[in-house]
Order: C-alpha cells, then sequence, then structure tokens
C-alpha cells in the first residue's frame, strides 16, 4: 500500500517535471491564448481612444466616452437594448414553460406514439430554424406578425434541445418525491411547480445562458423580420450602423458600437465564467 | 365456469392498463402540446412548404399572375446553370472541410492546455472561451479592421494585404475568423470530455513508463472519441449555418468568391423576391442537413472507445 503510494507520488512529481518539450508548448499556448485577446483588447482600445488616435496601433491615451456621446445621437441605441432584452426575455419565458412540460412528459410519463414524438422534437435539432428564415418569414407575414417583435421571438418557443436537456435531469430525479407528494393530495401542477421547479433550477439557468446568448446574438432573422428602425435588435443596429460608418470609416465609431452591443454579455461571461463554460459543455451531452 | 371469469378478469386487466395507459397519453399530450405547436409551425411546416414551393416559378415577373408549378426545373436550373450556386454549394464544403478539423485540433490542445496550466487558469480559459459569446457581426467588425489594408492590424505588417478584396485569398481569410470564433466552443466539449477520463488510466500508463505522445494517442485520442465525433457533426452542421459575417464583410463577394448558401438563399429572397427558387435552394440545405445527421445515426454505434 504504502509503497504504491510512494510510487504514485513519484509519478506525480514526474508528471510535472519541466521538460524542454512541455516548456515549449507552455510557452506556444501562452503566446496563443495572447493573441486570441487581441481582437478584444483592440476593439475596447479604439472604442474609448480619442478619436484623432484611431488608426495609431500604438499611441496610449487618456480613455474618453467622446465615441460613445458621437454614436449616441446616430441611432437609437436604448430602444435597440430594450428590443433586444424584449425578444431575449419572451424567449426564455416560453421556452421555460414548453421544455419544462414537454420534458416531464419524456421523463416520467409511458404513453402511446412516445418514440415517434421524440423524433419528432429531434427534427428541431437537425434543421434548424437558421436556415428556414424565408418559410417562417412567410408564416409570421401571414399572421400578421412581419414587422413585430414578438414575430421575431415566436420560431424560438419551442426548443428540442432544452426539453432533452429537462428530460435528463428530471430522470435523475428521485421518483419517491413526486410519489410523496401525490399521497399528500398535490395535483400534477402542484407537483411540478413545488418539487421539480426548486430542484430544475440550476438546469434552468444553464439552458438559459445558452439560450440567452443565441438570441443576444442572432442576426439573419432578425434582419428580414424587422423594418422599423425602432424596432430593431441590437446586431442589426451595430450591422446597419457599421456599413453606413465603413463609408467614413470611422473605427472609433464602430468600436464604440461594438462595445455596446457585446459588453452585457461578456460581462455577464466575465462574472459566472465557470458556470457559462459548464454550461454550454452539458448542452452537448444527449 | 372458473375460467371463463378468469379470462374476463384477465381481459379486463388487460384493457384496464391499455385504459391507463390511452389516459396517460392524453396527459402526455396535453404537456406536449404547446411545444408541438410551434415545432408544427416553425419546423415542420416550413420544411413541407420549402418543398412545396420549390415546384413553383415565384418571383417579380409572376407577381401578376401568382406562382406557376414548373415542376423540376427550378432544381435543373440549380444543378446545371447557376454558377453563383455551384460556387456557394463548393465554399460551404470548402469551409466545412477545412474548418472542422482545424477547429478540433486546436480545440483539443486548448483543452489540455485549459485543464492542466496552473497559472492564469481563468484568464487563459476566458481568452479561449470569449470569441462564442460575440454575435458574428461584432466579430465580423473587428475582424475587418484586422484584414483592412494599409491602416489594419495586418496592414501594419504589411501595407500591401489584401486578402478580402482578392478573389483568390477572400474565403481562406474567412476560414481563419471562424476557426478563432469556433475553436473555444468545441474546447468546451473537450474540457468535460477530458474530465471524464478516469485518472487511473493515466497513472497507470506512467508506471508503464509510456511517454507523453504513447499517452496521448493510446489514452486521451480513443477515449475522446465519442466527443470528436458529437463535435464533428455540431461544427459542420453549423458550417452551413454561419453566414452573418457575410452581411458585413463581402456580401458574398468579390464576384461570390466567398458566398455560402444560406446567404445566397437571403440574397435570392429578399433582395430580389425569387422566392420559388430560393425555396428550392432551402430544400437542398435541408437535404444535406439530413444526409449529415443520418451518418451520425449510424456511425453512433460503431464509435470507437473502450468502455
Amino acid at each position: 500500500m504504502s509503497i504504491l503510494t510512494a510510487k504514485r507520488e513519484r509519478v506525480r512529481a514526474a508528471e510535472w517535471k519541466m521538460t524542454p518539450g512541455k516548456f515549449l508548448e507552455y510557452f506556444f499556448m501562452y503566446l496563443f491564448a495572447a493573441v486570441c485577446l487581441i481582437p478584444l483588447i483592440w476593439m475596447v482600445r479604439t472604442a474609448f481612444i480619442p478619436k484623432e488616435f484611431e488608426l495609431k496601433l500604438f499611441k496610449i491615451a487618456a480613455p474618453t466616452i467622446a465615441n460613445f456621446k458621437s454614436i449616441w445621437d446616430q441611432a437609437p441605441w436604448i430602444s435597440y437594448y430594450a428590443n433586444t432584452i424584449f425578444v431575449v426575455g419572451s424567449v426564455l419565458i416560453m421556452q421555460y414553460i414548453t421544455i419544462t412540460m414537454a420534458g416531464y412528459a419524456f421523463a416520467r410519463l409511458d404513453f402511446y406514439g412516445k418514440n415517434t414524438l421524440f423524433m419528432l422534437f429531434l427534427t428541431q435539432i437537425m434543421i434548424a430554424a437558421d436556415v428556414l428564415i424565408l418559410p417562417n418569414y412567410k408564416t409570421i407575414s401571414a399572421m400578421g406578425l412581419a414587422n413585430t417583435l414578438i414575430g421575431t421571438a415566436m420560431p424560438f418557443f419551442a426548443s428540442a434541445m432544452g426539453t432533452f436537456l429537462m428530460r435528463q435531469t428530471i430522470k435523475t430525479i428521485p421518483y419517491e418525491l413526486e410519489e410523496a407528494a401525490r399521497i399528500d393530495g398535490c395535483n400534477l401542477f402542484q407537483i411540478i411547480v413545488k418539487i421539480y421547479l426548486p430542484l430544475l433550477v440550476p438546469c434552468f439557468i444553464a439552458h438559459g445562458l445558452i439560450a440567452a446568448s443565441y438570441q443576444w446574438n442572432n442576426f439573419l432573422w432578425p434582419l428580414i423580420t424587422i423594418n422599423s428602425v425602432n424596432k430593431r435588435l441590437l446586431t442589426v443596429g451595430l450591422a446597419i450602423f457599421a456599413q453606413q460608418a465603413e463609408i467614413g470609416a470611422a473605427w472609433t465609431d464602430t468600436c464604440a458600437a461594438t462595445f455596446l452591443t457585446v459588453a452585457p454579455l461578456l460581462l455577464v461571461f466575465l462574472f459566472f465564467q465557470k458556470r457559462f463554460i459548464e454550461s454550454f459543455a452539458h448542452s452537448g451531452i444527449k | 365456469m372458473s375460467t371463463i371469469t378468469r379470462t374476463a378478469s384477465v381481459n379486463n386487466g388487460l384493457s384496464r392498463a391499455r385504459r391507463k395507459k390511452l389516459r396517460t397519453t392524453r396527459l402526455a399530450l396535453f404537456l406536449l402540446l404547446p411545444s408541438l405547436i410551434f415545432l408544427a409551425l416553425f419546423t415542420f411546416y416550413p420544411i413541407a412548404y420549402s418543398i412545396y414551393m420549390s415546384l413553383f416559378k415565384n418571383n417579380q415577373a409572376t407577381y401578376r399572375t401568382g406562382p406557376v408549378y414548373i415542376g423540376l426545373e427550378n432544381y435543373i436550373r440549380l444543378f446545371t446553370k447557376d454558377k453563383i450556386f455551384a460556387q456557394s454549394f463548393k465554399n460551404n464544403i470548402i469551409v466545412a472541410i477545412v474548418t472542422v478539423p482545424t477547429s478540433i485540433a486546436l480545440a483539443i490542445s486548448m483543452a489540455l492546455f485549459a485543464n492542466k496550466v496552473k497559472k492564469f487558469k481563468g484568464l487563459v480559459r476566458v481568452s479561449f472561451f470569449y470569441p462564442t459569446l460575440l454575435p458574428m457581426v461584432a466579430v465580423a467588425n473587428i475582424w475587418l479592421f484586422i484584414y483592412t489594408p494599409m491602416y489594419g492590424l495586418l496592414g501594419f505588417i504589411n501595407p500591401n494585404w489584401r486578402f478580402l478584396t482578392n478573389p483568390n485569398t477572400v474565403l481562406w481569410a474567412l476560414i481563419v475568423m471562424l476557426i478563432w470564433k469556433q475553436a473555444g466552443y468545441v474546447m468546451v466539449f473537450f474540457i468535460s470530455g477530458l474530465q471524464n477520463i478516469n485518472p487511473e488510466l493515466y497513472e497507470a500508463a506512467h508506471i508503464d513508463g509510456a511517454n507523453s505522445r504513447q499517452i496521448f494517442w493510446k489514452i486521451t485520442w480513443p477515449m475522446l472519441m465519442p466527443t470528436t465525433l458529437y463535435v464533428m457533426i455540431i461544427t459542420m452542421t453549423n458550417a452551413f449555418k454561419l453566414v452573418d459575417h457575410l452581411y458585413i464583410m463581402t456580401k458574398g463577394g468579390p464576384g461570390n468568391s466567398s458566398n455560402m448558401l444560406l446567404f445566397y438563399v437571403y440574397q435570392t429572397a429578399f433582395d430580389r423576391s425569387n422566392t420559388g427558387y430560393a425555396s428550392a435552394m432551402t430544400v437542398v440545405i435541408i437535404a444535406l442537413l439530413l444526409v449529415l445527421t443520418a451518418v451520425q445515426f449510424f456511425t453512433q454505434d460503431k464509435r470507437t472507445h473502450y468502455a
């Protein structure tokens, strides 16, 4: 026993010895990590640098918010934020309802056609709404929801990914809890709300982070659905702003606008870094 | 007499079980209904609608008469006459073939490093992962500057590099950006894949005197195989969806040398109002995605891993 432990210790020590190969690996990977950060650092720097230095890469100057002041009047950024938050919020609320109900059915109930319905849900993962922009636009136009935020959000109200995540998680919750509640006279609605919802909170957070960042970053679909300036989402507003700015080549303005678009999500990410990465990893487990 | 009663009671029991299952089915359908409504409206119906509309001529020329049935003519034109479609199709394949293995190789080394590094662990993970969280249009703005001749980041190294305006280099310049954007996302799957490998395997290998190359190829790589196959399918299907950057950076140009299928659908349907033709292209994309999923479905059982 002690011999084995000693051997393990020696092996551990050997693992941490710096060899030339290892040194090179560490050197290049640190370098690579630094290179990966350059686009972000440059964007943030340019957003805060005085306009006259925008093309001087190594110029150091006191940060200024003049660029933000200059773009503030050129587009309705507050509306962009509000619209984006509205779409992200309504997608999240609707998905939480639909995926909890469907996830419970797939996890706990034995019913006719279960496998067929499961396959039908899979279709959404295979053929995502991203590629169905044309027919979906026809559908929301026919419903009179073209150029509305709710029409922009609606194709995402059901989520097969989320349903499967809920199903997996509900399966790990002991069935005895549900039985006990049933004996105490709870109906299904009470069981879901009182027993399952509190236990599903980590799952909701994980799914919420993924769904929210997907919606926050979505572009082609809201570009198609929205025509009025005041109903645009952040990404669309940014893209159209950048197209105009391109003519004047005002990098400081483009970067300030880009910063406005990415800052909320990046801030949330920096605070919940570990949770974010774990959530994205779990989205891949089927 | 007694046999008859028993049969009756068995029958009764069977039908009771069946009746119970029927009741459960009703409950299940009620629970699934909200999801099914939205899936029907925005997944099943649009697939059927695309297939149906792809058989019609429906563009500005047929604006007065309404859609005209033309059979498979849209498809024949797509595959025999349309050079832009051929170019976009080819670009899609190139992007998939190049970005998928490169992202995976890069992601594995990033995951191995992010897993074992001690100093600046958080910063390393953030710098690998943050591109995933940026919207593609923001990434496109940033990289547009990187590639700007004279004044951009690369222009600083060589002011004459014009990667985005040269039809021979534009796709490759975009591929570099796509790999940078995607590798961190792929890395996350490998980090969790690595954490699922039993550490005793590594200890045993060390005791047997294996070197690090042997350890990677004999333990890590085969144990990661299920993750790798899964990631391959995700990144392959993603290759069809990643088109937002074209709107900002090239509009598919110069001369469609960087166009992609989905962006061509967008241009055909919304810039040129040729919905019949765009529907046919949508059907082609759907078919390609189905083929990819079928490949995954049939290789699933043959996944090479030691478990």
